[in-house]
């Protein structure tokens, strides 16, 4: 597994598009898509990724690729899957140029193309609107991915509060002003909510630590049924400058802000443990969406001991104990 | 000519004709009164009698959605819904037009909330009037098993989504005797469903952001395709025809041609309008009644040719507050042009029973030349 | 310039052709542009992956950045483990 190999593959998804300079999404999906080597059909959600790479006449999609609503990526997924199922049965989706139109039953089905469905969504999609399509996909155990490119609010309408936007912080609709300090609530934590579901694959990942994406890409294609993968993606609405998103990604893992891990089968695996918790204030400090916080210690603090208890539940959860 | 009579209910009927068109998908969620529907479906997939993969989606927007996702992917789609099933699905519905599918729906009319009411009325149906989908009423479980197997044929022609209506409860869950066709023949009238473009077999992008310099084009394409339909209606119908044995047009003309008096209605209540029609034409009174099948597109030109020179009421099983309701609407927009009387009237919201008592009291006002500006009401406690 | 396809001439239901978005030069959205200092690379592939609208290419053993749709985000610039992507002024 290396940079090279993903730099090998077809491109899915192609040079065109309109996302922001340095949007992190394009490079997350362009990993995430290079973890098959099997044909891919994607379903995407209303957002940045979708808007941005499919305004008419062009697509940046190099695979089939569909966009139907806001919140039901993963009931177009679903719809999409069972298709190939019930027209696999039929020897309908066949490998090469047939011209015998005569089969046995068994000869159709090994030579059936084998296709792999994946289904994107912003933390919009995923997190509020789309939380029922998701939950009820993965309930009927489709067999599919699902990616989460979490930029922590609506970001595509200007950024607009989600569920998924952190405490505190600025947005929109949560604004800072005289007397409100950004988000009254704390993140909701949407991969927690899937691993709760059973499901085979459930990872975490950030694009600072891009060869532990493409493995877990490769793990969620492989798995059998529903896989889901939530992944940071850092955007200039947070305040930040286009050539930080891996930076700033990179402080979210160090300071257990974004822990990346894996829940395989019900067991789970952190995947990186710093050696020393960067402080939370180390990942905030160089947005511009939590500035009004920088000189109130009060929410610093709940926000840093928040952090803390997740983690450490995260590490019971792994079965370790918290090292001092 | 097959000569196969069961007793079936109206949900049933349905059942039968998805199980002899054996879809590849159907993505449902079970709403009263259509819940039977999916229900005998799914003894069918459970008994092996059909090859469709089902999906139990957990709400019917999920439903529409899996099947948009499912036809965009090649596959053969139906589905089922009523009411604030149907209303939880509007956001999809104009998608699945709009992205050409031809995926059918049956929906079996009952009214929408609020109030809560699970009884008939056409309100759900008419909620979707204006979103691209083809729109077929069927007076009984005859008609729905004949329409259902029609616009199957018919959406995958004219490559739009179709939706079948009958009345919730009083055809859906009585009894009727249904002529069967033969499975085979169904299986040939339907033919094998292979799509020029699908996901599964093309690189294409479905569903791309259209900006105000190309969505009006799509659109008129839409709108062009929906218009066409009328005639490819038709030419299907007559294809039936030569199963069947029975005829199929825009509207039941009943007793028409040479009444004066002629009540306008859709779906089981115009069953109730035959009889009294039958009983007034022994009395000699020349009476008759207008049963709209196709209701979108709708055949203006055609309502128009038949009606002149009569005295109508319109009976609407639903209300469009705030402006006349959708089928008497339709009526006086076919025949704007020309000198007719139309009444309005509205009734059996929420369930509420018509009787033939009724009906013959508007005959009774029509023949009396009593006509209201404001609309009427059959049954309402005024 | 040629002049917009009417409602009979576009293809039904907005199906896009894959790719397509290949005619769209981004390029110009640029004010800065990277130049690859060759010598110095090591190969690593990582401003290849990382590059968010894909155009930097490994062509003839040289690390080439595609003009033609580079945003000018220099996010190359910062990943490089050995800093020979510069960024300079792009007109």
């Amino acid at each position: 597994m290396s940079f090279k190999e993903i730099a090998s593959k077809e491109k899915r998804i192609v040079s065109g598009h309109r996302l922001c300079p340095g949007c992190a999404a394009i490079p997350i999906v362009r990993i995430i898509l290079a973890g098959t080597d099997k044909e891919v059909v994607a379903a995407c959600a209303t957002g940045c990724l979708e808007v941005a790479t499919t305004i008419y006449p062009y697509s940046s999609w190099n695979i089939p690729f569909i966009h139907n609503a806001f919140e039901n990526s993963a009931a177009t997924i679903s719809g999409i899957e069972t298709a190939y199922n019930a027209l696999k049965k039929k020897g309908k989706i066949k490998k090469a140029q047939e011209n015998a139109s005569h089969f046995l039953r068994a000869e159709r089905q090994n030579l059936s193309r084998e296709i792999k469905f994946i289904a994107f969504g912003g933390d919009g999609g995923s997190y509020d609107i789309g939380l029922q399509a998701l939950s009820g996909a993965a309930e009927r155990g489709h067999d599919f991915v699902y990616v989460c490119y979490d930029n922590e609010g609506y970001m595509n309408t200007g950024h607009q509060r989600s569920s998924a936007t952190p405490y505190g912080a600025h947005t929109t609709t949560s604004p800072s002003g005289k007397f409100k300090k950004g988000k009254e609530a704390f993140r909701k934590d949407l991969t927690e909510i899937m691993a709760a579901h059973g499901i085979p694959y459930v990872a975490q990942a950030s694009l600072s630590n891009p060869l532990d994406l493409y493995m877990k890409a490769k793990k969620a294609f492989e798995a059998k049924g529903p896989a889901f993968i939530n992944v940071l993606s850092p955007c200039a609405q947070w305040g930040i400058k286009p050539e930080e998103s891996v930076e700033i990604s990179d402080k979210a893992v160090k300071s257990c802000f974004w822990p990346i891990y894996e829940v395989e089968k019900g067991e789970y695996k952190i995947n990186f443990k710093p050696e020393e918790k960067l402080p939370v204030l180390e990942f905030i400090k160089s947005q511009l969406r939590f500035k009004h916080l920088l000189e109130d210690k009060e929410m610093l603090d709940e926000i840093q001991k928040h952090v803390d208890e997740k983690w450490r539940h995260l590490l019971k959860l792994e079965g370790e104990k918290e090292a001092d | 000519m097959n000569k196969n009579k069961i007793a079936l209910t109206g949900a049933q009927a349905v059942a039968e004709a998805m199980r002899q068109i054996n879809p590849d998908v159907v993505p449902a969620y079970p709403i009263t009164p259509q819940t039977q529907i999916v229900e005998t479906f799914a003894h069918f997939v459970a008994d092996g009698k059909v090859e469709t993969e089902m999906i139990r989606v957990e709400s019917e927007h999920s439903a529409m959605s899996a099947a948009v996702g499912a036809s965009a992917a090649g596959a053969r789609v139906m589905t089922a819904s009523s009411s604030q099933g149907v209303l939880l699905m509007l956001e999809i519905l104009p998608i699945a037009s709009g992205l050409r599918l031809p995926i059918v729906m049956n929906v079996v009319n009952r009214a929408i909330s609020a109030p809560i009411n699970i009884h008939c009325d056409h309100s759900d149906s008419m909620a979707c009037r204006d979103l691209g989908w083809v729109q077929i009423y069927s007076e009984d479980n005859q008609e729905v098993y004949d329409n259902t197997i029609l616009a199957m044929k018919l959406a995958e022609k004219i490559e739009l989504p179709v939706m079948v209506m009958q009345d919730g409860f009083i055809t859906s869950h009585c009894v009727e005797e249904v002529e069967i066709l033969e499975d085979e023949k169904v299986k040939r009238f339907v033919g094998d469903y292979n799509p020029e473009t699908s996901l599964l077999k093309n690189k294409v992008t479905y569903g791309a952001l259209q900006l105000p310099d190309y969505y009006f084009e799509t659109k008129m394409q839409e709108a062009d395709a929906i218009a066409k339909a009328k005639i490819e209606f038709l030419k299907t119908a007559k294809e039936l025809s030569k199963l069947t044995g029975r005829e199929y047009n825009y509207f039941e003309s009943y007793k028409l041609k040479d009444a004066n008096y002629v009540i306008i209605t859709m779906n089981s209540s115009a069953g109730t309008v035959k009889s009294v029609v039958d009983k007034l034409r022994k009395k000699g009174k020349k009476v008759g009644l207008l049963k709209p099948v196709l209701f979108r597109p709708f055949p203006y030109s055609e309502i128009k040719s038949v009606l002149k020179g009569k005295k109508i009421a319109v009976l609407d099983r639903s209300e469009s507050f705030g402006a006349n309701p959708p089928l008497f609407s339709e009526i006086k927009n076919s025949l704007f042009d020309i000198n007719a009387r139309v009444q309005s009237y509205v009734f059996g919201l929420g369930g509420r029973e018509i009787f033939e008592k009724d009906i013959e009291k508007v005959f009774d006002n029509l023949m009396k030349n009593k006509f209201d500006e404001t609309r009427k009401y059959i049954g309402l406690r005024e | 310039m040629s002049r917009l396809k009417n409602w009979k001439e576009i293809r039904k239901a907005g199906l896009v052709e894959p790719a397509s978005s290949l005619a769209v030069k981004t390029g110009d959205w640029k004010v800065v542009k990277p130049v690859v200092d060759n010598k110095k690379c090591i190969k690593c592939y990582k401003c290849v992956v990382y590059c968010p609208d894909l155009c930097i290419e490994m062509k003839n053993e040289k690390i080439t950045p595609n003009l033609d749709y580079c945003k000018g985000c220099s996010l190359c610039s910062k990943v490089c483990p050995v800093k020979c992507i510069a960024m300079e002024k792009a007109r």
